[in-house]
């Protein structure tokens, strides 16, 4: 296991008697890419001002590689942050833009040149040392502000929502560049975005918050096959969230219909929620599967068709490459392995609970 | 309706009390009485009393704006951090004085700085020195400080909150510490509503007349109130036309080192 770099000790912080952040406990290790994933207002920026020293918290501790740095002005932080809207000097031409940080560090002409160099072809933006940010494209002056923040060789790289104000081919291009850059530099990333996509396709840890709590920490592929509750699953891509009974160990009865699972230790006759993927649902002939409906909606998707089935007076969200006609009676069948089992909320609040890693 | 008639009210407003009075000026600038060409108006300016009153205006309208820069730049930093609710109160008071006539505010500062004035009475009863500064040129700085303060603060204002808050955290970021934020950051992009407001204070105290009247007695002679007396007094409309003319140099060359300086036009706040 590599080494922790920062650690987030029960910080809270509130806005005018607004709780933003409540009592947040944190870890991120040397050389990892870790998104912060959450609705707006889920205090994800927060969490990154805090870290990127803009704001102040409340009650805790942030701890930088083993010092605490608290009370540290963001100009002696060994970190650097890219802004959601570029943040670029307007009044500098791009090499100054680069420069500033060196320059403040008293660096030596050869030294911030050649920098300057490296940051640029790193970029993929070679060559445009003299031209002003405001004659670049959005996508451009992004990759200014990240070539901007790394060139100080920062140990960690805070990102808030900087791909948000590009379009979608752009989006996907700077993501597969931002793996490469972490990849060749080996700073450790901290990622603020409310794009699940964008989150389960760079990070190697993602944080999913909501309303001021940590809902889940773990990898993409965990996150998304085995979300710990009803919010993650539903914010992680689509899926179909039942209310249903444990009936004992790998047993549970949803719709009033018994599936096999895998889950154990839920207790007996015990109400939980269970999370199906659209994909995870199988359509078979009516006789054959667990429970039957019908098709009342499709459409076509491109790789797959997006079905509704009704069934036992519920909507099923299918996803399939096989195309069942409206008012198609077929059967449904979920794999044991694909029916994940949740503890319910027992109150509204339960609903963000934290939970500690 | 062609829209363009909508302009025709502005039109007629700009050929009549514009551009007339403008070719008057010039007119009467450059001919003599009989009616011939002449550059003896223009030419007066280097007489001694003409060209030592254009002096000292230049002068004391230089140091007026040094001073309202001095106070306008804090203050509008201190108005562009404060929260919205706050700010508007605190601009209010400041504007306050500037719904009041023009005269009568300067006319209040004459009665404050009299010999035996509001400020001199208080001085007395505390006794402390009295304060003998009207009819100075100490006066008629404090007058135009006072009355063109405002155009100062506004667009140095406005510029300021122009920018964007993650821009100076950036800098902040990047290793700079306040000092340097302010001189590489904060002051080079609010330069056009710093050069702004100096147009705008330079130019109006530069051609005051009311202000030395008022407050330098009848011995400061400033080159407005030359070329004010020309015309009410002497009745010498060659004359001061001509000097109008060589006053307007001056504003027209501010002007051009203005929009050099302010290309994108951003501190235009007014």
């Amino acid at each position: 296991m590599k080494n922790v770099l920062v650690n987030l000790e029960h910080i809270s912080k509130s806005y005018d008697g607004q709780m933003i952040l409540d009592d947040l406990n944190l870890y991120i290790r040397e050389n990892e890419f870790l998104t912060l994933l959450g609705p707006s207002g889920c205090g994800k920026t927060t969490t990154l001002r805090i870290l990127g020293g803009f704001e102040q918290p409340d009650t805790g501790r942030v701890v930088f590689e083993d010092k605490d740095i608290t009370n540290l002005p963001a100009n002696k932080r060994q970190l650097n942050t890219v802004f959601q809207k570029y943040a670029l000097f307007t009044h500098m031409n791009i090499a100054e833009n680069i420069a500033f940080g060196l320059k403040i560090k008293n660096k030596s002409k050869a030294y911030i040149d050649d920098k300057i160099k490296y940051a640029l072809k790193l970029v993929n933006l070679d060559g445009y040392e003299k031209r002003m940010p405001d004659s670049l494209s959005g996508g451009q002056q992004q990759r200014i502000a990240i070539a901007r923040a790394i060139v100080n060789e920062p140990k960690l790289l805070l990102l808030d929502e900087p791909l948000g104000a590009l379009d979608l081919k752009l989006r996907q291009d700077m993501q597969y560049e931002l793996i490469r850059l972490k990849n060749e530099l080996g700073i450790t990333f901290i990622y603020v975005t409310h794009d699940q996509e964008e989150a389960l396709t760079m990070s190697d840890t993602i944080v999913v918050m909501n309303q001021g709590y940590i809902q889940q920490i773990g990898s993409p592929e965990r996150i998304y096959n085995e979300p710990e509750n009803a919010f993650v699953a539903d914010f992680i891509g689509e899926s179909n969230i039942i209310g249903a009974t444990m009936i004992t160990d790998r047993l549970v009865e949803i719709l009033g219909a018994r599936f096999a699972c895998v889950d154990e230790g839920f207790g007996e006759n015990k109400p939980v929620d269970v999370v199906i993927r659209p994909e995870d649902v199988e359509l078979v002939k009516p006789e054959e599967g667990t429970i039957s409906g019908v098709v009342s909606h499709i459409i076509f998707k491109g790789v797959h068709y997006e079905m509704e089935v009704q069934a036992n007076g519920f909507e099923w969200l299918v996803h399939s490459t096989r195309m069942f006609p409206v008012g198609t009676s077929v059967g449904i069948k979920v794999d044991p392995f694909n029916i994940q089992i949740m503890n319910k909320p027992e109150s509204e609040d339960e609903e963000a609970t934290k939970l500690d890693e | 309706m062609n829209k363009k008639m909508l302009s025709l009210p502005y039109l007629f407003w700009c050929v009549a009390f514009i551009i007339i009075p403008l070719i008057m000026v010039f007119y009467y600038g450059l001919t003599d009485k009989t009616g011939a060409f002449t550059l003896e108006n223009i030419a007066a300016i280097a007489t001694p009393e003409h060209s030592k009153a254009l002096w000292f205006s230049l002068l004391l309208s230089l140091i007026s704006t040094v001073i309202c820069l001095l106070l306008a730049y804090p203050l509008a930093m201190i108005l562009s951090k404060m929260q919205v609710n706050q700010h508007s109160f605190i601009v209010l008071i400041f504007i306050l004085p500037m719904w009041m006539n023009f005269l009568l505010r300067t006319i209040a500062w004459q009665t404050l700085l009299e010999k035996s004035g509001v400020i001199n009475t208080l001085l007395d009863f505390l006794h402390l020195p009295a304060l003998e500064i009207i009819n100075t040129p100490y006066a008629i700085v404090l007058g135009m400080v006072y009355n063109f303060l405002p155009f100062m603060v506004l667009p140095i204002y406005n510029s300021l909150t122009k920018i964007d808050n993650n821009v100076i955290n950036a800098a902040r970021d990047l290793g700079a510490d306040s000092f340097k934020t302010f001189t590489r950051i904060i002051l080079p992009l609010s330069l056009p509503g710093v050069i702004s407001g100096i147009t705008m204070v330079f130019v109006p105290a530069l051609t005051t007349f009311v202000i030395s009247t008022l407050l330098g007695g009848s011995k400061i002679l400033l080159i407005g109130n030359v070329i004010e007396q020309e015309f009410t007094v002497t009745n010498n409309w060659h004359l001061g036309s001509g000097l109008s003319i060589v006053l307007m140099i001056f504003i027209i060359v501010n002007m051009v080192l203005s929009l050099v300086f302010d290309k994108e036009g951003e501190g235009n706040a007014l």
